[in-house]
């Protein structure tokens, strides 16, 4: 197992003409992290990865990996591998070829170039179909590939640009395990960029939240999850209220709102039934949507439809002050 | 009911697919039996008549000309194909890959196809006066001091003919090409930069590969054309070059028509031999 390296970014901007993409953002990923960028589309995650990657030109500050500005250097020469949304697979090589590529392009001689596609191979599982084009492969299988032909370069930190979202839903749980699992065993720091919170919350050992070309919050899954510094996060990040208060705005977690005889009085406008929970959004007389989620076998004690008056309550210490 | 519908559907297949089929037969099949019925007739002097013998074939297959045609007519076939290549691939490369913007791409392209508003004959013409002993070539040239005697090859010459093929036929080159380019997924071009590759093989171990269908598509269309030709080699050797197109209209002229229909059988057979063989190396099918 290799100790990670750590990556900085020191002021770091992205403009295309007028536009700001990336503003600078100054941020330490530690070592031998999984990190997950998250955010909605446009919000500079994807510019910010393929900067790092050096795919895309830093128009101001700079990239360091282990203490070295790397904003310069061309891709291969960073110490940084990356793994494609659309695995960008060549279509015209097997999949063997396909993860010797980098080492041919270097001019490691066949046989040797094999051997070390193969133990990639074995890595990820992928030994009997290392004969194969990619088109005969699934989903999930060319992703496998993609992985293996990132990692052959033994890269200090692997880029992975949203690479579940081509996958089915069920696939796309079975190879996020497979990816903190294989992350856990290299050690190596894994940035990956995606939309999908549940994607993040179940992977990332660090989140960062992006929005509008800034970083919103970083932290801990279960730091940012349970203590979102804005709204926005609050919002993007689920599971959450927020709500207007006198003196700013809080959050409070839809798992804490009860239903009970007293309390807010609010109007039922939607069940839905989620398995383990239901979730019951109820909107208050001064008018704003409140979602709560019941235990399933709470809920179904005394029924509720919409339509139907309810009161709301909490206990006031559940609720999470924003900063903005 | 279910045996009745069935030949329904069967008779609607045949009579759609009837109306080309009628074009191909009449205007395709039925031309080329004709053809190929016409070579085994004989000839005299001033006429010809039906028969089924050799001696159109044993004539052809026994005049050294023949052999000194066709070779001919593959060096200019080689030559072109090999220039055509070269500058139709650069052009369809600069074309996809260097101009980012849909409207300028769409703006350079129309704008090899200039030289096409104008007939083929025109264009081939118009080389003339600036190839000729006193052309505007040899002119410069001369007051530019480079040289002191006009060049006598650059007009009616394997150069010209050459020349003129390579203007006139580029373009055949640089669709094809430029439509498989454009297809080429660019993350495939950045996974390469990934992995460490240089430009050149970027473009040797990822971008060639990927083109080959259109390099053979348009290899095809340019073999053909080169192959089959018989004005532009008339024309820019002032008739002192011969290649099998010229055989055949030379024949034609001499109204030696079973003689003809033999030398086109024997060329028609001879381009599909060449379009086999370079069908062997790419498979062409993805791109249909």
């Amino acid at each position: 197992m290799r100790t990670g390296y750590d990556v900085e970014l020191v002021h770091l901007t992205k403009r295309y003409g007028d536009t700001v993409a990336v503003r600078d953002l100054n941020h330490v990923f530690a070592k031998g992290h999984y990190v997950c960028l998250l955010g909605p589309s446009g919000c500079g995650k994807s510019s910010t990865l393929r900067m790092i990657a050096g795919h895309e030109e830093v128009s101001d500050g700079s990239i360091l990996l282990d203490g070295q500005d790397i904003s310069a250097l061309p891709p291969a020469q960073r110490g940084t591998a990356m793994m494609f949304q659309n695995y960008a697979l060549f279509p015209h090589l097997s999949v063997r070829d396909n993860v010797a590529f980098s080492l041919r392009m270097k001019g490691v001689e066949k046989t040797a170039r094999h051997a070390k596609a193969d133990e990639l191979l074995s890595l990820v599982d992928m030994t009997h179909l290392a004969d194969r084009s990619p088109a005969q492969l699934s989903g999930g299988q060319q992703q496998r590939v993609a992985l293996a032909r990132a990692l052959v370069t033994e890269p200090k930190v692997l880029l992975l640009d949203e690479p579940l979202s081509a996958l089915d839903p069920f696939l796309r749980i079975r190879m996020r395990s497979e990816l903190k699992k294989l992350q856990r065993e290299l050690g190596i720091t894994f940035i990956h960029v995606t939309h999908g919170q549940d994607e993040a919350l179940a992977l990332a050992d660090e989140i960062v939240v992006m929005n509008d070309a800034v970083i919103e919050q970083a932290g801990p899954a279960r730091e940012v999850w349970t203590r979102p510094r804005t709204e926005f996060v609050a919002r993007f990040i689920g599971g959450h209220n927020v709500i207007a208060l006198p003196d700013g705005k809080a959050t409070l977690r839809a798992d804490a709102v009860t239903l009970g005889t007293e309390g807010m009085p609010a109007t039922v406008t939607a069940v839905e039934y989620q398995g383990a929970s239901v979730a019951l959004t109820a909107r208050t007389e001064t008018g704003e949507d409140v979602l709560a989620l019941l235990p399933e076998g709470e809920f179904f004690a005394s029924p509720k439809s919409p339509g139907e008056a309810v009161r709301l309550s909490w206990t006031e210490g559940r609720m999470h002050r924003l900063e903005a | 009911m279910a045996i009745r519908a069935f030949a329904n559907r069967h008779v609607a297949g045949w009579v759609q697919a009837a109306p080309l089929a009628a074009v191909l037969l009449g205007f395709l099949i039925a031309p080329i039996a004709m053809i190929v019925v016409v070579s085994f007739w004989g000839a005299t002097e001033f006429s010809i008549y039906p028969a089924f013998q050799f001696d159109n074939y044993e004539f052809l297959f026994g005049s050294p000309v023949t052999y000194r045609v066709f070779l001919a007519t593959f060096k200019y076939a080689l030559i072109t194909w090999a220039l055509t290549l070269t500058i139709g691939f650069t052009v369809a490369y600069f074309l996809a890959f260097h101009v980012r913007s849909l409207t300028m791409q769409v703006a350079l392209f129309l704008l090899c196809t200039i030289p096409f508003w104008t007939s083929n004959i025109i264009r081939m013409i118009s080389w003339i006066p600036f190839l000729g002993r006193n052309g505007i070539a040899n002119q410069t040239l001369i007051s530019w001091g480079v040289i002191d005697e006009p060049l006598e090859w650059l007009l009616y010459s394997d150069f010209a003919v050459i020349l003129a093929f390579v203007h006139l036929y580029t373009l055949f080159m640089v669709v094809p090409i430029f439509n498989t380019m454009m297809r080429i997924d660019r993350s495939l071009l950045e996974a390469a930069r990934d992995a460490g590759a240089s430009g050149f093989q970027t473009l040797v171990h990822v971008v060639i590969p990927l083109t080959k269908p259109g390099i053979m598509i348009g290899t095809i269309f340019v073999v053909t054309l080169v192959m089959g030709d018989f004005i532009t080699v008339r024309f820019m050797s002032g008739s002192q070059r011969a290649n099998v197109g010229r055989l055949i209209s030379n024949d034609i002229a001499l109204l030696q028509y079973p003689s003809a229909a033999a030398t086109a059988v024997v060329l028609l057979c001879t381009v599909l031999i060449v379009i086999a063989i370079l069908l062997r190396f790419v498979n062409i099918r993805r791109e249909l």
